[in-house]
């Protein structure tokens, strides 16, 4: 069998492949930077020198894994069934809120939201109706 | 056979015994199973919360609004900007893609079939203010493809914008006009670089293009136990409560007072009820 313009195709073939698989050898034993969320808002450090104490509605690493579900079931307890019952952490009352509640503590958006959605490539639509607060930092 | 020739038991156990361990098991079988996935479950801590005590109660919020004490053009200002502030309306600048919660209109266009020629020129031109009447069976609800919009237990028509999908059919069937759609995106700017929203509210969410608003009554205000913005800073002009409790205030105000209310044979049950009023034979013309 004859390839016709087979030295061009083949090249050509390479050329393609070699492109295609760049990003996959040039990253190659290079690990992105795990995202570190900083949990040290003004806020947070208040609640430490209170209680001695850094606690959110549910231990970190459940937080980490199922926080959009206790959003969504926040959402609709509120808004569908009007409870507004509020969260109390450590004897200090919360709404039960994305905007009025968490954020009253998580005021780093950038530094806590957006690092681990960015990382992960995922575009949660909350801020397009709900008002981030103003960014704080330690 | 359970029984050997002379009579006595051969099985170590007769029936009643049988079944008397196997429905203690049973019920042991099925509350073990309940405890330990209890204990495994206990690594996480439960959630507290408080109850919130300070909501206002009730079956079905109204409002009776008297046009007697709305007389100023301020009030009626002080309170749409009120409302449009708190709740983060947009102003497009534009009537064509106007979003409002609360407004004003003309007599006739309020009560459409009610006016006739020989109104005075006070009331034919005055301005009624208008918001959702609450619908006891409201239009807007049956239509929603998504249950976005849904009536709530104490009577507010209430709209869920994460469900909304913009399709405008509770615009179709509100015969009040009360929805707004955001035709453009709410927190963008006019040509002059000016934004739709002046000031936020931190406390309150914006809207995305694409959903329907409307008024909500406060419900975030209800719900802390104060009285909706308006009713707040109409000096009285405005009463809010309980259609549906006999001893509100609202109620001896409907006992006492001939009130009308919007388009009531449409079948809606609108519970925003208006005191017309007028002047007492004020401006007879003289008669030649």
């Amino acid at each position: 069998m004859k390839i016709y313009d087979g030295g061009k195709i083949l090249v050509g073939l390479i050329i393609f492949i070699a492109l295609f698989a760049s990003p996959f050898y040039l990253n190659m034993g290079k690990a992105v930077a795990k995202p570190e969320l900083k949990f040290d808002t003004p806020e947070i450090q208040q609640m430490e020198k209170e209680t001695g104490k850094k606690q959110c509605v549910e231990p970190k690493e459940f937080m980490r894994a199922e926080h959009m579900q206790i959003l969504n079931n926040w959402r609709d307890e509120v808004i569908r069934s009007g409870n507004r019952d509020e969260i109390v952490i450590l004897g200090h009352k919360y709404d039960k809120s994305l905007q009025n509640g968490c954020m009253k503590c998580h005021s780093n958006k950038k530094d806590f939201c957006d690092k681990c959605h960015n990382y992960m490539a995922v575009q949660p639509y909350c801020w397009r109706c709900h008002i981030a607060p103003k960014e704080k930092q330690s | 056979m359970p029984y050997s020739a002379k009579g006595e038991t051969v099985m170590s156990m007769n029936r009643r015994e049988f079944l008397k361990i196997a429905g203690v098991s049973t019920i042991a079988g099925l509350g073990g199973t309940a405890v330990f996935s209890h204990l495994g479950k206990n690594s996480l801590e439960a959630v507290q919360t408080s109850p919130n005590t300070d909501a206002l109660t009730g079956k079905q919020w109204g409002m009776v609004i008297d046009m007697d004490k709305l007389k100023s053009e301020e009030t009626i200002k002080k309170v749409t900007e009120a409302c449009h502030r708190i709740h983060n309306v947009p102003d497009f600048g534009n009537p064509k893609d106007e979003v409002k919660w609360i407004w004003t209109e003309t007599f006739e266009h309020s009560f459409p079939g009610q006016e006739h020629k020989y109104m005075s020129e006070d009331m034919m031109h005055k301005p009624f203010l208008l918001l959702c009447n609450h619908c006891t069976d409201p239009a807007c609800v049956r239509v929603c493809p998504t249950k976005a919009t849904f009536k709530r237990k104490d009577g507010i028509v209430m709209q869920d914008m994460h469900r909304c999908i913009g399709c405008r059919f509770c615009m179709a069937a509100c015969p009040f006009g009360a929805r707004s759609f955001n035709y453009r995106d709410p927190r963008g700017k006019d040509a002059n670089g000016n934004p739709f929203i002046k000031e936020e509210n931190k406390e309150y969410p914006t809207r995305m293009i694409g959903v329907v608003e409307k008024c909500t009554f406060c419900v975030e205000r209800i719900e802390k136990g104060l009285k909706p913005a308006c009713v707040e800073e109409s000096n009285g002009a405005l009463v809010f409560g309980d259609i549906d409790d006999p001893a509100s205030e609202i109620r001896r105000i409907l006992n006492s007072q001939y009130t009308i209310r919007r388009k009531p044979e449409l079948g809606t049950g609108p519970n925003i009820y208006y005191i017309i009023g007028g002047n007492d034979y004020a401006v007879v013309p003289e008669i030649r």
